[in-house]
């Protein structure tokens, strides 16, 4: 497969807008105040279009337009909401390679993870949605032979969902498909980073919705962000970033007493036993890969598996076979389809990741490979690009306690199992995590003993829908990915009816 | 002995947002995204709760009081902060970003000597900092 052309040039596949507006009622509609932010590409640095800078008022105008919209939209019979989330999807299919390279020129992924992941996942993810409202039903209860409790979905209404940089449409559609199954309408805040891939994906398949029941507003996360989630208009709001905003989220959700979901990342600990190098065989080349999951996308992934846990009796022997692989990852051109790790999000991202390497080396950690800046040359020079980097210490460092959000794994050793299930739960958090071992007893005890809400066995990485993914402990609240999303996105009407002609008796 | 402090970049922005935005504080904040990067809020929007810690006051402004989460100072306990800030896009509801600006925690170890200071001094203090204490 070949380089595909930057968007701009005359054959690229994808071109982007100079100036994106945010979507209001089905509309483009202008910031209010007339503001606008540049947005640059990873890629390279360069601004390449700008973008609403939005304020309270255009959050009002976008929350007026979703209540206009919610309550139609949540009477529309479940097929003709499932064909919408169908036809989206099907959309999408056929622009494929539009929406990746938007994706990959907005946040610096390589486009071949975009391809073969961001989003062909986002298109099923609307697809499974479309199904799991077809076959939800609602409950009925025979409470007597004249009494029946009817159980009903219904949806919340209006709901607020703020989304992250790092897969700006994946992301996004994981939060959109099962708020629009259930039959909400929605207001959307795509980050600041990454604002101009959904305008693409909106602009491929605005024909498809009812106005008002998308709605984007962009903008700043204290001048948009919040106006959005402390307004009393909304029912629910759904977060997924870190920890210090999440409580905040949950604070104005308090004052409004509406529910959230949460998704506030981890450091997610990746155990290699003993028995992972007893062949040299596809499994021990499956599980190197497994090490290797820590530079996908950038390490800019909730569950990157940033902290490797490798049993004494193998350490040196895998670590070896670990920086081998490593090194072999092919950093460059995000637009070239060989390119495995591309560019980190923004220039703030770069510099924090490069502190962090500065803290691990100064709290004694051996680098055993990358650890620096890597600058491409000719016209990336100017991208965010980070090695892929291996760090060696122990656990109680910051390298091994803190999402560094980079391309950076910490790796230490364990004696035997009591210790690997020791270390791996010592982490305030409780998101990812994978188990690697041959032996099928080992591997099932180690994933029910780590707190931890999604633990890859025998593989990692893999976000297919149907398979629920959310966080222990200080990771968040709430599950994605899984049909049991529309009842987030869903409250219980319960008729209780009494089918006799007689008076209780009681007056 | 202080375990955080402030660059003189970090503290003539913290000098602009308290002109635009009344007394600030500053959270480090966990986790993904914009994880591991602290958070300014105007003081008072963000409640602090009983077992954060506050690791300093910086000298900005009339002072910023900077905390962390109390289960998080257990992991950063042995660390020296200091608030810088650098050219960025975006960050969590912090105030800075707007402005074209990010907050960044620069960390360094704290020396022998430096941790037998703060040992000899005590926990630090948790719970809200007010400026009339």
């Amino acid at each position: 497969m070949p380089t595909f052309a930057q968007p701009g040039q005359s054959d690229a596949v994808v071109s982007f807008a100079s100036r994106y507006d945010n979507v209001i009622g089905g509309e483009y509609v202008a910031p209010t105040k007339g503001r606008y932010f540049e947005n640059p590409s990873p890629v390279t640095g360069k601004t390449f279009c700008e973008v609403a800078r939005s304020d309270a008022d255009d959050v009002e105008k976008a929350l007026d337009a979703a209540h206009a919209a919610a309550p139609a939209w949540g009477k529309t019979a479940p097929a003709e909401r499932a064909v919408i989330l169908n036809k989206i999807a099907d959309r999408m299919e056929a622009n494929l390679q539009v929406l990746a390279v938007a994706e990959t020129w907005d946040n610096g992924k390589p486009v071949r993870e975009s391809i073969a992941a961001d989003i062909p996942l986002a298109i099923d993810h609307f697809r499974y949605f479309a199904g799991c409202l077809r076959a939800q039903e609602g409950s009925l209860s025979q409470i007597d032979e004249d009494t029946v409790a009817y159980h009903f979905h219904e949806p919340l209404g209006v709901v607020a969902q703020i989304i992250p940089w790092n897969f700006p449409i994946l992301m996004a559609v994981w939060k959109l498909a099962p708020a629009l199954a259930a039959g909400n309408a929605v207001i959307l805040k795509p980050a600041e980073q990454t604002p101009a891939s959904i305008m693409v994906w909106y602009d491929l398949v605005k024909d498809l919705l009812p106005p008002g029941v998308v709605n984007i507003v962009h903008g700043f996360g204290t001048e948009a962000g919040k106006p959005l989630a402390s307004s009393n208009r909304i029912a629910k709001v759904a977060f997924t970033g870190e920890t210090t905003t999440g409580r905040l989220i949950m604070q104005y959700a308090s004052q409004n007493l509406i529910p959230v979901t949460l998704e506030l990342g981890g450091k997610s600990p990746n155990i290699f036993f003993e028995d992972v190098l007893a062949e040299h065989d596809d499994y021990q080349d499956k599980a190197l890969e497994g090490f290797t999951m820590f530079a996908l996308n950038q390490g800019e992934v909730c569950t990157c598996p940033s902290r490797g846990l490798v049993q004494q009796s193998i350490f040196d022997d895998f670590l070896e076979l670990a920086a081998i692989r490593t090194k072999a990852i092919r950093q460059g051109d995000p637009l070239d389809t060989e390119t495995m790790i591309g560019a980190q999000a923004s220039n703030d991202q770069l510099e924090k990741i490069l502190s962090y390497l500065d803290i691990g080396k100064a709290e004694g950690a051996r680098v055993v490979t990358g650890g620096e800046r890597a600058d491409l040359g000719g016209h990336l020079s100017g991208g965010y690009f980070v090695q892929p980097t291996i760090f060696q210490g122990t656990n109680n460092m910051r390298i091994f306690q803190e999402e560094i959000f980079g391309p950076v794994v910490s790796v230490t050793s364990f004696t035997d199992y009591d210790d690997a299930i020791k270390i791996a739960n010592d982490t305030l958090y409780g998101l990812g995590a994978g188990v690697w071992s041959r032996d099928g007893n080992t591997a099932y005890r180690a994933g029910r003993d780590i707190q931890a809400g999604r633990v890859w066995t025998n593989c990692y990485h893999l976000y297919p829908a149907h398979a629920a993914f959310g966080g222990y402990k200080q990771s968040g609240i709430g599950r994605e990915n899984h049909k049991m999303m529309l009842d987030h996105y869903q409250q219980t009407k319960n008729l209780l009816v009494s089918y006799s002609p007689k008076a209780m008796g009681f007056f | 002995m202080a375990r955080a402090a402030v660059t003189p970049a970090a503290a003539e922005l913290l000098v602009t947002l308290t002109a635009n935005h009344g007394p600030l504080l500053l959270h480090q904040s966990g986790g993904c995204c914009d994880g591991s990067s602290p958070m300014c809020y105007p003081r008072g929007e963000f409640l602090v709760g009983d077992r954060d810690v506050l690791l300093g006051v910086l000298d900005a402004a009339d002072g910023v009081p900077f905390y962390i989460g109390g289960q998080q100072y257990e992991y950063w306990a042995h660390t020296h902060l200091t608030i810088d800030v650098v050219p960025g896009r975006g960050g969590g509801f912090s105030l800075e970003t707007p402005e074209g600006f990010r907050f960044l925690t620069r960390s360094r170890l704290f020396t022998d000597e430096e941790s037998e200071a703060l040992e000899a001094a005590g926990p630090p203090p948790r719970g809200a900092w007010s400026p009339e204490a």
